[in-house]
């Protein structure tokens, strides 16, 4: 299937018909990977959810295609990881080059023991493509395409929306809607919010360009980062691979750059086919795919949630594209938001478990920002004294290991802690403290390698449940079993850790438990876990105090 | 952070320093300089002792 051309049908709705706003519990703004991963994410727990999109197409051209590990967990459990791994690619081998010559190779070797890579490329359409089938295989899941938010208020009790579509207007209520509609966000804009924050004066050219036959010997995939090269001064240039034999360039423009002269193929093929000759040393044929020159600016909302509108994404945060924290942050976002929606959809939780989704987010946000805003300034140094101490560091990494940990061409988007949220119970003082470099609360889960009692192997992150999990190394206790989650025992029974990298990244003991968040992020831990404090704790990862 | 002589031989390091900025230009005194910067934060290591030089430098030219 061709997910480039792909196009979706506009379907006139009942609700389009109705005298009364038709109500519907959740309404999810965008249909990107942000919105998609929210709105499988909720159906899978059982909500009615409306996935309303402006548009009738997948993403124009491959935007972000850097998925990195923690997004492919996420989307193991909503059921499209398998298909995104299986059609995406990775590379081991990077290469620096500074001016004329190589300063440093480097491999990333994996850290053994996880199923899935620290990252996949995979051009967006593709993740949008699987996301939109999966979605089209949840019943209470529907996707309304060509349906444009016009108009949205809110009260206390309700969110009412007027949406645009060919056959003309209609109104909706939901109780709750959530924004996923992208860096020039419709819905904030309505709601009269603003995303600020550091705009950078520099542009950059991608350049998608088919290469049949091999770049590198024996087919291989590197990822090569040039600071100042020849054919290119002053500038920077990024190559790196994604499926179908279409190789990425982004080029360095500068601010001064004419975007509408660089967006002509007549200025970018020779551009190209002068970086592959000089970079390869051979004429090397290619076909361009696909162009977009861009600016970016490092940016966030103040808060991510507005009443009963919650802004998930792009639409909340900006970052620059430098180590792949875009989407990647997004669908983050959306994890952390689905549980929530979910549980109070449902009454299981108060109003103030919604309240918990800004300052976490908004935490990783910062996180986020901090680090892209650093590459940024190694990248595309910003003053006199910026750019002597970059090519200070690039004229010493050849020589000097030390400063080969300076050179920032972006750092790989991790998932943030979530260190000090009000859901995390922090430790408690019975039994022997937890070593500095074990999971603590706020911390995502990470997997093991671990083998069932049959013999089959499994992984630690496709054990746990859709909500709260019990991970516990030993025995599961008797009374786990009555209370609203899924018991995990590393018992060495039913389940065992086959490497002892359970074990070692939780910091276990026999009996040691883990309590998980349904987003998988630590709520708690003990040497001892009681009844009462595996309660309260749960209590507390909900917002409800303990009565 | 050393604010008291730590210095083996200090007369001895100064030539040596201004030594190695012997024959360069203005510019090529800077890279230098930006260079030595990064190579002797190596020898230090330590995060905070380090952000503690970087303050006193600032201080000491805001002083004037």
């Amino acid at each position: 299937m061709d997910y480039q051309t792909l196009e979706f049908t506009y379907r006139r709705s009942p609700d389009q018909g109705r005298a009364e706003p038709a109500h519907h519990a959740i309404v999810v703004v965008g249909a990107g990977p942000v919105g998609l991963s929210l709105a499988i994410d909720l159906a899978q727990r059982g909500q009615k959810v409306l996935l309303l999109d402006n548009d009738h197409k997948l993403s124009t051209g491959s935007r972000a295609i850097c998925f990195a590990k923690r997004t492919l967990e996420i989307w193991d459990r909503l059921g499209v990881g398998q298909r995104m791994v299986d059609k995406g690619v990775s590379w081991n081998t990077g290469r620096v080059f500074f001016r004329d010559a190589e300063v440093y190779r480097f491999d990333l070797l994996p850290e053994p023991g996880h199923e899935r890579p620290a990252f996949i490329n995979l051009q967006q359409y593709y993740a949008e493509g699987f996301l939109v089938e999966r979605a089209a295989a949840l019943p209470n899941l529907e996707v309304r395409w060509d349906n444009r938010v016009k108009a949205i208020e809110q009260d206390a009790h309700e969110v009412r929306l007027t949406v645009e579509t060919p056959d003309g207007d209609y109104r909706l209520r939901a109780d709750h809607v959530a924004a996923c509609d992208g860096s020039r966000s419709t819905v904030r804009a309505l709601l009269g919010l603003e995303s600020k924050g550091r705009v950078f004066q520099d542009r950059f050219l991608i350049a998608d360009v088919r290469i049949e036959g091999e770049l590198f010997p024996g087919d291989a995939t590197e990822r090569w980062f040039w600071f100042d090269p020849p054919f290119h001064r002053g500038q920077s240039v990024l190559l790196h691979r994604q499926p179908d034999q279409v190789w990425r360039i982004d080029f360095q423009l500068g601010w001064q750059a004419d975007p509408e002269a660089e967006k002509q193929p007549g200025r970018i093929v020779p551009r190209v086919r002068e970086m592959l000759r000089q970079g390869f040393g051979r004429e090397v044929p290619f076909a361009l795919e696909w162009a977009s020159v861009y600016t970016f600016a490092c940016l966030r909302m103040a808060r991510f949630r507005h009443g009963r509108v919650f802004f998930a994404g792009d639409s909340a945060h900006g970052v620059s594209p430098f180590g792949a924290r875009g989407a990647n942050s997004g669908v983050q976002d959306a994890e952390n938001l689905a549980w929530k929606l979910d549980a109070v959809q449902r009454g299981l939780a108060a109003d103030a478990l919604l309240d918990s989704y800004g300052p976490e987010r908004e935490q990783a946000t910062d996180e986020n920002l901090l680090n892209s805003t650093r590459s940024t300034d190694f990248i595309t140094p910003k003053s006199e004294v910026s750019r002597l101490f970059r090519d200070a560091v690039l004229g010493l990494a050849r020589e000097h290991g030390f400063a080969r940990r300076l050179v920032n061409s972006g750092r790989l988007s991790v998932p943030a802690v979530l260190d000090g949220s009000p859901l995390s119970t922090p430790d408690s003082l019975v039994g022997e403290p937890f070593a500095a470099t074990a999971l603590r609360p706020g911390a995502p889960a990470v997997d093991a390698p671990l083998v069932h009692a049959d013999g089959r192997p499994g992984w630690l992150l496709r054990e746990l449940g859709p909500g709260f999990t019990l991970l516990v190394f030993g025995a599961a206790p008797g009374w786990a079993g009555a209370m609203p989650l899924a018991v995990v025992a590393i018992d060495g029974r039913t389940l065992s850790d086959r490497d002892g990298l359970a074990t070692k990244r939780y910091d276990a003991r026999p009996g040691t438990a883990f309590l998980l968040r349904p987003d998988t992020h630590v709520a708690a831990r003990w040497r001892v876990p009681t009844e009462t404090a595996v309660h309260d704790a749960l209590r507390r990862a909900i917002a409800t105090e303990t009565e | 952070m050393i604010s008291e002589p730590n210095i083996e031989r200090p007369d001895d390091f100064y030539e040596a320093l201004l030594d190695a900025h012997q024959g360069l230009t203005p510019e090529q005194s800077h890279d230098l300089n930006a260079r030595l910067v990064l190579l002797l934060a190596n020898q230090v290591g330590r995060f905070d002792v380090l952000r503690d030089v970087l303050r006193a430098g600032r201080a000491s030219v805001d002083a004037g």
